[in-house]
């Protein structure tokens, strides 16, 4: 039976009609039902889908004419009801994006004229192609991207210095410029102290210390981990340094790496010693004897910290920051019972847990890289589950606990096992909760070494400040009341886990003596851009990873999201030929 | 002429068609502009060549309306016969300086607009647009159809020549664009304005014609009423315009997109004539009550020429009115739509700037480059029709481009120029 509703003069857009009637449609009851101006041509239409009435040919164009085809009378009222309330309600609800979304360099560029680092989570095969263009475009580079070869990591980094631009990275997992963080990176206070880093977990360690101790950090310039390394030779650190050196809000500058280079190493030191500013280093694996002119080396990533807020307090400069007491009660061991295992998310605090115990067990300072494991002796075990071997695949343990529980169960089950050593590091990039996604695998593991007649002990530290997006407050706390030993530093955890087994480090009182000035003449004035950068709020491309534009978003940073594809879809030979169709 | 890059060349092809001057000069019956369509029984249809047998349902029918509409045939079953039996010729519109929507089928006595593109002297053609419903465009071929038609061809045509004969030199249609794109068309899903626009420019005109009074008012009428009159319009100028630009003979600038319900085509810059070929993909959108996406035809028609001018989907954000064709979307969509094009295209038209747009200029120059690099295709407005020949019109929405054809074309391109 059809019904026929005619609105007079009632005016509606075709398309918002056909969207009424795709609405109308899903009404339970009816068979058909059309929505039109009764225009003549829509009268046809209407005639074809067989729902023509004499009421409907009586309507003129200005009309909106509604015919239903239903057996159920009682249901008009119903469609008129949804009919106004579809048309007084029409406006679209939209979920605006506050930042601008571009597919192609030159429309990037063109929404962000004054951009001035790009940074580039693309995968590592796509990575020095997109580096290089950003270079062209007069952009400094945050290469998040790993997977680049050396090569291309040094022609970028002669490219960019010849430029007068930075290549932080490739491989470079943390930045934070001007207080804004750059990819895995934690929200720090803004403040006088300098980072360059060849290290993205260390520089995430320094800068959290120094945040807790209440100083801040006026930028922190990541360079990736091959920058110290043969053949590059410290392109990035040195001209980081030298960006630290002129940037007048940055009173110490602190670097970090793990083991460079001879050479390399002595012409940091040689630029170092040339600064007019107070530097405090740390080469991870390298245990100083003494402090040299400007130039405060420390043992640890949290003595490091401790000298920086103590130098930028005015403080003396104490001999050693990294001796304490690290007594445990109630810390009975079962016999045969003595082993450590660091299981780390973080490869520079696993590389310090590796040197602390190494250091205590009496092998020296070293750290290797057997299949992820920094350490692996008699039994004692630090791995860097961020290592390439355990992330094929699969995501970062910064942000996935899978692999993690994975060992940590096997760890309580290792009737060997003493004390778990574990990292929780906060920031933008990482998990929302580590805690509470590690706590369950935790709890097994105890109840297994306890089933087994054990107290298996676990260690932790938390990486983070006060206001990352995680709550470090609330971690500290989630985890102690799991029965968990939270200790403020990666080096006060590892000490702490060592005490339990009745280990110990012996620590250098250093003693400061005057520098010996190389004679080298350092060119220590820096390029415009770099000048720039240090003295300006970033403005950024990212390309690759949306995710990064939260820490920007949440900065008021400027910034466009660049939603990098590969080109032509990745077809080598359209690649090919775009690339010489120029 | 040599150009020094691909960029240099481009920027040729865009000067050329920023710097066209298309008027509006004439309506003839096609036969006189196109003399292959004197030479026997002869049919122009849309898009890259096609086969009768190949023809989807709306072209086919639109074929069997064209062939009663000259006479050839008394009955549908009788055309139907002479078509299948390879007695009618088949020319693509595009081959002979002409477009046609959706089928696109054009015979010798149905009236064209000539559109004289006065910079290059060359002109473009394309039959008038008979409103919606039960048109030939679409498949529809009764005798209501083919009625129209011929009134169009007896009453509408002669009287719209007669009047652009009393203008001084023709309709700037420059103009006329640039003021219907600031009224909220789009010139492909969207035509009022402009279709007011033209009516208004040509009514003091009509009125001056010495014709019959109920002739005149029928053909005021018919104008008042056909909201895409312009379309037909829009698509002759920028077929002019692109053809002139496709002169450059250099670059990868996309001078023409098309489809016959079976193939999309395009041509570039820097490739001339060639057509380059993939299959088509079908519309989606919004549906009269009856119909589904079932009932859809793969995309079909010349229209695609307003895209290729940086008008049509690629302006969409000119047209408020229509961008719920943008899936559900609303305004951010067409904006993230409009937005989305600019990234392919190599520059904007200043002539037509839009104020939905912060005053942007519309999108111009369809770059091959850029549609293969980021695999953006570009988007098309279009008028989507029943796949059996005869139902007509049973919706309206949007379709991309595939992008095969653009990486043909640039293929083709740099072996052209040795480059591989």
């Amino acid at each position: 039976m059809l019904h026929t509703i005619i609105k007079k003069n009632s005016y509606q857009d075709s398309i918002n009609l056909m969207l009424l009637t795709n609405s109308v449609s899903t009404m339970e009851g009816l068979n058909k039902v059309q929505i039109m101006m009764a225009t003549p041509a829509n009268k046809d239409i209407f005639n074809t889908a067989g729902l023509h009435t004499p009421e409907l040919e009586a309507a003129e164009s200005n009309d909106m004419a509604i015919v239903v085809d239903t057996d159920d009378a009682s249901l008009i009222d119903s469609v008129l009801e949804k009919v106004d309330q579809y048309l007084k309600d029409q406006s679209i609800s939209n979920k605006k994006q506050s930042f601008e979304t571009v597919r192609t360099w030159d429309k990037a560029v063109e929404a962000l004229p004054g951009a001035n680092v790009a940074m580039i989570s693309v995968p590592g095969q796509y990575a020095a192609d997109e580096a290089d263009k950003a270079l062209d475009r007069g952009l400094h580079v945050f290469l998040f991207s790993d997977n680049v070869s050396i090569e291309d990591e040094l022609r970028l980094k002669q490219k960019a210095h010849d430029k007068g631009l930075l290549v932080m990275g490739p491989d470079c997992g943390t930045g934070i410029l001007d207080g804004v963080p750059f990819a895995f990176a934690n929200v720090v206070n803004k403040g006088r102290i300098g980072i360059v880093g060849a290290s993205g977990t260390g520089i995430q360690e320094v800068s959290t210390i120094i945040d807790r101790l209440g100083e801040g950090v006026s930028h922190a310039i990541g360079t990736g981990g091959r920058d110290l390394k043969d053949p590059i030779g410290a392109i990035t650190m040195m001209d980081g340094i030298r960006a630290l050196e002129n940037h007048s809000q940055t009173e110490i500058i602190t670097i970090i790496s793990k083991p460079p280079a001879e050479h390399v190493r002595n012409e940091v030191m040689e630029l170092l010693q040339s600064l007019t500013k107070p530097v405090v280093a740390v080469f991870l694996g390298e245990k100083p004897e003494q402090y040299v002119g400007n130039v405060y080396q420390a043992y640890t990533l949290a003595e490091t910290a401790y000298i920086a807020v103590d130098l930028a307090k005015g403080n003396e400069v104490k001999p050693d920051y990294n001796a304490g007491d690290f007594k445990v009660e109630n810390t009975e061991l079962k016999e045969g019972q003595h082993t450590l295992k660091g299981l780390y998310s973080g490869g520079t605090l696993a590389s310090e847990a590796a040197i602390l115990i190494s250091d205590a067990l009496g092998l020296g300072t070293h750290i290797k890289n057997e299949e992820g494991y920094v350490l692996k002796h008699e039994g004692h075990e630090v791995v860097d589950l961020g290592d390439d071997k355990y992330t094929q695949g699969k995501p970062h343990p910064m942000i996935d606990p899978e692999t993690r529980s994975k060992f940590i169960e096997e760890a309580g089950a290792d009737a060997s096992t003493a004390v778990i050593l574990l990292d929780f590091v906060l920031g933008y990039g990482s998990h929302d909760d580590m805690a509470s996604a590690l706590l369950p695998s935790i709890q097994k593991a105890v109840a297994t070494a306890k089933e087994d007649g054990r107290t298996l002990h676990v260690v932790a530290t938390v990486c983070g400040t006060k206001n990352d997006p995680q709550s470090y407050d609330g971690h500290v706390k989630s985890l102690k009341e799991a029965g968990i030993i939270v200790k403020e530093t990666n080096n006060e955890a590892v000490r702490t886990a060592l005490n339990i087994v009745g280990l110990h480090v012996e620590d250098n009182q250093k003693k400061h003596v005057e520098g010996e000035k190389s004679g080298k003449e350092f060119d220590l004035s820096v390029s415009d851009e770099i000048a720039s950068l240090v003295s300006d709020r970033p403005r950024v491309i990212n390309v690759g990873l949306k995710g990064f534009t939260d820490a920007l978003a949440d900065t008021g940073t400027q910034f466009v999201q660049y939603d990098w594809r590969p080109i032509a879809g990745g077809n080598a030979r359209m690649a090919k030929i775009l690339s010489l169709l120029k | 002429m040599k150009y020094n890059s691909m960029d240099e060349a481009n920027k040729a092809v865009i000067d050329k068609i920023t710097g066209s001057a298309p008027f509006l000069v004439d309506v003839v019956p096609a036969k006189e502009k196109v003399k292959e369509l004197n030479e026997g029984k002869v049919l122009l249809h849309a898009g890259p060549p096609i086969k009768w047998e190949d023809m989807t349902g709306p072209m086919q029918g639109s074929c069997i309306g064209a062939s009663i509409y000259e006479g050839w045939a008394a009955t549908p079953e009788e055309a139907e016969k002479q078509l299948a039996s390879g007695e009618v010729k088949f020319i693509p519109c595009h081959h002979v300086n002409a477009v046609g929507p959706m089928g696109g089928i054009t015979s010798a006595n149905m009236p064209v607009f000539v559109v004289e593109n006065r910079t290059d002297g060359n002109e473009a053609y394309c039959i008038m647009n008979e409103g919606i419903g039960k048109v030939l465009r679409f498949g529809a071929n009764s005798q209501e159809v083919i009625d129209r038609l011929k009134w169009m061809q007896n009453v509408l045509g002669p009287t719209i020549s007669k009047a652009l004969k009393l203008t001084e030199d023709g309709l700037n249609l420059n103009v006329m664009i640039a003021k219907a794109i600031t009224m909220g068309d789009e010139f492909h899903q969207r035509n009022i304005a402009a279709s007011l626009i033209f009516l208004k420019e040509i009514s003091p005109y009509i009125v001056q014609v010495d014709m019959d009074d109920k002739d005149r008012k029928d053909v005021i009428q018919f104008l008042a009423d056909t909201d895409q009159f312009f379309l037909n319009i829009a698509m002759a100028t920028a077929k002019a315009v692109m053809d002139a630009a496709r002169q450059i003979e250099a670059g990868t600038v996309v001078t023409a997109m098309c489809r016959n319900g079976k193939d999309f085509g395009i041509r570039i810059s820097g490739m001339g004539d060639e057509w380059f070929t993939a299959p088509v993909n079908t519309p989606q959108g919004l549906f009269f009550t009856g119909y589904s996406q079932e009932d859809a035809n793969p995309d079909i028609g010349d229209s695609a020429i307003t895209e290729t001018f940086g008008v049509g989907g690629m302006a969409m954000i000119a047209a408020p009115g229509v961008t719920r064709f943008v899936g559900a979307g609303g305004f951010d969509d067409a904006l993230a739509t409009s937005n989305e094009m600019a990234e392919i295209c190599v520059s904007q038209n200043s002539n037509f700037t839009i104020p939905t747009w912060d005053f942007q200029g519309a999108c111009l120059g369809i770059d091959a480059r850029k549609v293969v690099e980021t695999g953006i295709e570009p988007v098309i407005n279009t008028g989507i029709a029943h796949k059996k020949a005869g139902m007509g019109q049973v919706g309206a929405g949007t379709v991309r481009a595939p992008k095969e054809c653009f990486e043909k074309a640039l293929e083709a391109y740099a072996i052209k120029l040795g480059l591989i």
